[in-house]
């Protein structure tokens, strides 16, 4: 794959209006794949998280947050205000020339400016507009806040997070939206597969409680199915085989999943108790679940006793399921992402150089592409002047009036 | 619900769907839902692991194989799967026993004359069918064609045996969750496995929209573990940027407060509340009715309120005690306050919410009967996500398959069937 070769979204063009997490990891993903992504954010401010660490050496600024810089790889910057009439004239134009809209404000609110799907669509029959919002754009909690804790807790996931005897946990960073964010794009390439065929666009409502409870699905049937609940188990496997369970070791953590027969007979040659092989106690998957705390004073005296390392490298040559645990700072190390040459290192004017995660997934024919967030308005003479044929003094009459 | 003939953004694709588990039959229900034709290609034994568990206990009922309709497997078992039948709605079943020269004669034929081929065997049983990339490719060049192991198809782990329980871990994001001072907790469910299977239908996607504009096909290698790294990318970027590790804080949020999760009335009942700002802070003193330590000082500001964290949560913790977790979120968001029940499955199969949505569907099965299923994860005006058919019957689409795509004669498709090749309930 040469820097030349094709990439799959070539050609085509997205905008985006967000405030949250949802909309530009969506549109993130159409960056990478090779759209031409115009962010809009408020002029002076620019985007939320500008203003949300953690920033480069914790010192807050407009162009060092994290989260701004990972989320935004890729894309042009715009300033435009769209409280204002100009501004808002201004984004209908960009509409004309556009496939794709992301947005992730409250429900009702691009309506409020006048940018509602039904305008949108008279300027723009060919527009797939997507909306990612906690609750979808109906229904009775449409106008309820949201954040990545409200979605765990909606969609049952939270319910099973943590020690049985302790409060339920929100998991990890903001993965609902981000979730919800690929359930967009997925849509938004349905829609845009379709509009090859028809020549229409479309309306998308993704709804991070909808999309997020799908990721608890298999409880959900059991509930309409046999009308049982799960419950928190820590670390062990909530649904009756043990183990399937995260264990600290000599130097941290190791993953270790055993389910069928063979897997256990291999877990006590690992852990060398040969003597248990044909222990009736442990035989079962489910019979260990009840004793898990029993076959746990078992394991964990071997396990203490080698790294992490050492248990992964013998439980596979075992055909024993299991994996490293890594933090941050051991996935940058890890020998597997480091030989398929995982991370991308990117350069911008104000972090240097800075190592991101690569792609979700290699494609042989088309490449993937990570290049840095755009500073604030950085293409607004770009947009402005070559793709809207804006004239130099039009471009000034608008920043005199802060519309950009 | 809707039902019933409505345009199919993907109708006209075709796609093989080998795979078992969670991960990669969603990664072909995606698809399915978009109303592509998704073939799912059983062996005739593929559906033995329920088959042959008798019912369980009720004790052992959250266990993997044993959802069947109240408990009941019923005359056909490996039809009544509740996870199975949710896995596979909008597809059809073909069984082939891939071992046999016969059906991997079918499944070059199907090759042939379909778009989409998604597995997740290890590499080595591809190569061993001749049904590697390289193969096929020579077979339909435009194939796309999708393989998703843990680790990816290759590197010093390539060979890795995994479960979604080890690829949490190892991706970095269970190193996110855990109680303020405490170790690090994997998440309840083994959500790596629908993460990897949303990514797949991603990565189908995007390589179909390309093959629309260029005809040409290509092959995807995506590592389970890979595919969820991004989704905490903002921990990696700030720890590339300052070398510091996120620190585990419970359901605390680093920057406002108060943010937690607070007991209720009754067993194992909790309320999720986030409030990000003062004016948030003011409406929830006044939906508690200005008690007077909502006047302290040490809670008057953010800075103030992250400081003395811990005895703003037993303040808030006696507040919620004595109510209902659903009154509370109500009551919180009607003053405009981030606040949620923390539901339980049955919370989520029953809400109010969801069902005005037209989430929740009514799925009549001919052999599993009408139960409630999760229904469209996103909404299209012009395309949308409908049932089209629930879950196939062990090889319900056989004869259609070998038949009318295949074209071959009744005395050719009949061998197959007295040949075991060809099953609609597994061999005894």
């Amino acid at each position: 794959m040469t820097a030349k070769a094709p990439q799959a979204l070539h050609g085509i063009r997205a905008l985006e209006i967000s405030q949250g997490f949802a909309a530009p990891y969506c549109t993130r993903n159409f960056a990478s794949f090779g759209a031409e992504v115009v962010k809009v954010e408020p002029p002076s401010r620019g985007d939320p998280f500008r203003h949300s660490g953690p920033f480069l050496d914790h010192a807050p600024h407009p162009e060092t947050s994290a989260p701004f810089l990972y989320l935004n790889t890729g894309k042009k910057s715009i300033t435009l205000d769209l409280e204002s009439g100009a501004g808002v004239e201004t984004f209908k134009r960009l509409v004309e020339k556009t496939d794709v809209l992301v947005e992730d404000l409250p429900p009702g609110r691009m309506a409020d400016m006048g940018l509602g799907y039904d305008t949108l669509k008279g300027i723009n029959p060919a527009l797939i507009m997507a909306s990612i919002t906690g609750f979808g754009q109906s229904g009775p909690y449409r106008d309820y806040k949201s954040n990545s804790m409200i979605s765990y807790a909606v969609t049952g996931l939270m319910y099973m997070n943590g020690e049985p005897d302790r409060e339920p946990l929100a998991g990890s960073g903001h993965i609902p939206e981000y979730e919800a964010a690929i359930h967009a794009y997925n849509a938004i390439l349905a829609a845009l597969f379709w509009r090859e065929a028809s020549g229409e666009g479309q309306r998308i409502d993704v709804s991070v409680m909808e999309a997020m409870a799908y990721f608890h699905e298999f409880a959900i049937v059991v509930w309409t199915h046999v009308g049982l609940h799960n419950e928190r188990t820590g670390n062990r496997h909530p649904v009756g085989i043990h183990p399937l369970s995260l264990y600290p070791c000599k130097d941290g953590y190791v993953s270790i999943s055993v389910a069928t027969p063979d897997q256990y007979d291999n877990l006590m040659l690992l852990i060398e108790r040969p003597d248990l092989l044909d222990e009736p106690r442990y035989a079962d998957r489910h019979e260990r679940w009840n004793l898990a705390d029993e076959f746990d004073d078992i394991l964990l005296p071997w396990l203490m006793e080698h790294t992490a390392d050492e248990i992964v490298a013998r439980a596979q040559e075992l055909r024993i399921p299991s994996g490293r645990f890594n933090d941050c700072g051991q996935l940058m190390t890890d020998p597997q992402l480091s030989a398929r040459e995982f991370w991308i290192d990117v350069e911008h004017p104000l972090t240097g150089r800075q190592t991101y995660p690569g792609p979700p997934f290699k494609m042989s024919e088309t490449p993937y592409r990570l290049t840095r967030a755009p500073l604030l308005g950085e293409h607004n003479e770009d947009i402005y002047a070559n793709r809207l044929g804006l004239g130099p003094e039009e471009i000034s009459r608008l920043e005199a009036a802060k519309v950009i | 619900m809707k039902n019933g003939a409505t345009q199919s953004a993907l109708a006209g694709i075709r796609v093989l769907d080998l795979t078992r588990g969670w991960a990669g039959p969603i990664g072909g229900r995606f698809l399915a839902d978009f109303g592509a034709e998704v073939i799912k290609v059983e062996a005739p034994t593929a559906r033995g692991l329920a088959s042959v568990d008798p019912p369980q206990p009720l004790e052992y009922m959250r266990i993997v194989h044993a959802a069947y309709p109240d408990n009941d497997p019923g005359e056909e078992p490996y039809n009544r799967y509740g996870a199975f039948n949710e896995y596979h709605r909008n597809k059809l079943s073909l069984t082939l026993d891939l071992t046999a020269e016969e059906s991997r004669k079918i499944f070059r034929y199907l090759a042939l004359i379909s778009d989409v081929v998604l597995e997740n065997y290890s590499a080595r049983v591809m190569r061993n069918f001749g049904f590697d990339y390289q193969s096929l490719r020579k077979l339909n060049p435009g194939i796309i064609m999708v393989s998703m192991p843990g680790f990816g198809t290759y590197g010093p782990q390539g060979h890795f045996v995994s479960y979604g329980s080890d690829i949490e871990p190892n991706a970095g994001i269970t190193n996110l969750m855990g109680y303020r001072g405490s170790g690090p907790l994997r998440h309840g469910e083994a959500y790596a496995d629908p993460s990897a299977g949303v990514h797949a239908a991603q990565a189908i996607l995007t390589a179909l929209f390309y093959r629309r504009r260029t005809g040409r096909g290509q092959y995807v290698d995506l590592a389970q573990s890979e595919s969820m790294i991004g989704l905490i990318g903002e921990h990696i970027l700030a720890y590339s940027m300052n070398g510091r590790e996120p620190e585990r804080i419970g359901n605390r949020h680093p920057e406002f407060a108060p943010q937690g999760c607070y007991r209720c009335r009754g067993e194992d009942k909790w309320v999720a509340i986030s409030i990000s700002n003062d004016e948030e802070w003011q409406s929830f003193c006044e939906v508690l009715g200005y008690p007077d330590w909502t006047r302290a000082d040490e809670f008057a500001t953010r800075e103030a309120r992250r400081a003395n964290h811990d005895r703003l949560d037993a303040h808030i913790s006696q507040w919620t005690a004595d109510k209902d977790y659903k009154d509370v979120m109500h009551s919180l968001q009607a003053k405009g306050i981030a606040a949620a029940a923390v539901f339980t499955n049955q919370d989520v199969a029953e809400d109010p919410h969801l069902k005005e949505r037209g989430y929740i569907w009514d799925v009549p099965h001919p052999s599993a009967g009408v139960r409630q299923f999760l229904g469209a994860p996103m909404q299209l005006s012009k395309t949308p996500i409908v049932l089209h058919r629930p879950a196939p019957t062990l090889g319900q689409h056989n004869q259609y398959i070998v038949r009318e795509l295949l074209g071959m004669n009744p005395p050719d498709a009949e061998r197959l069937k007295e040949a075991g090749l060809m099953v609609t309930r597994p061999p005894v």
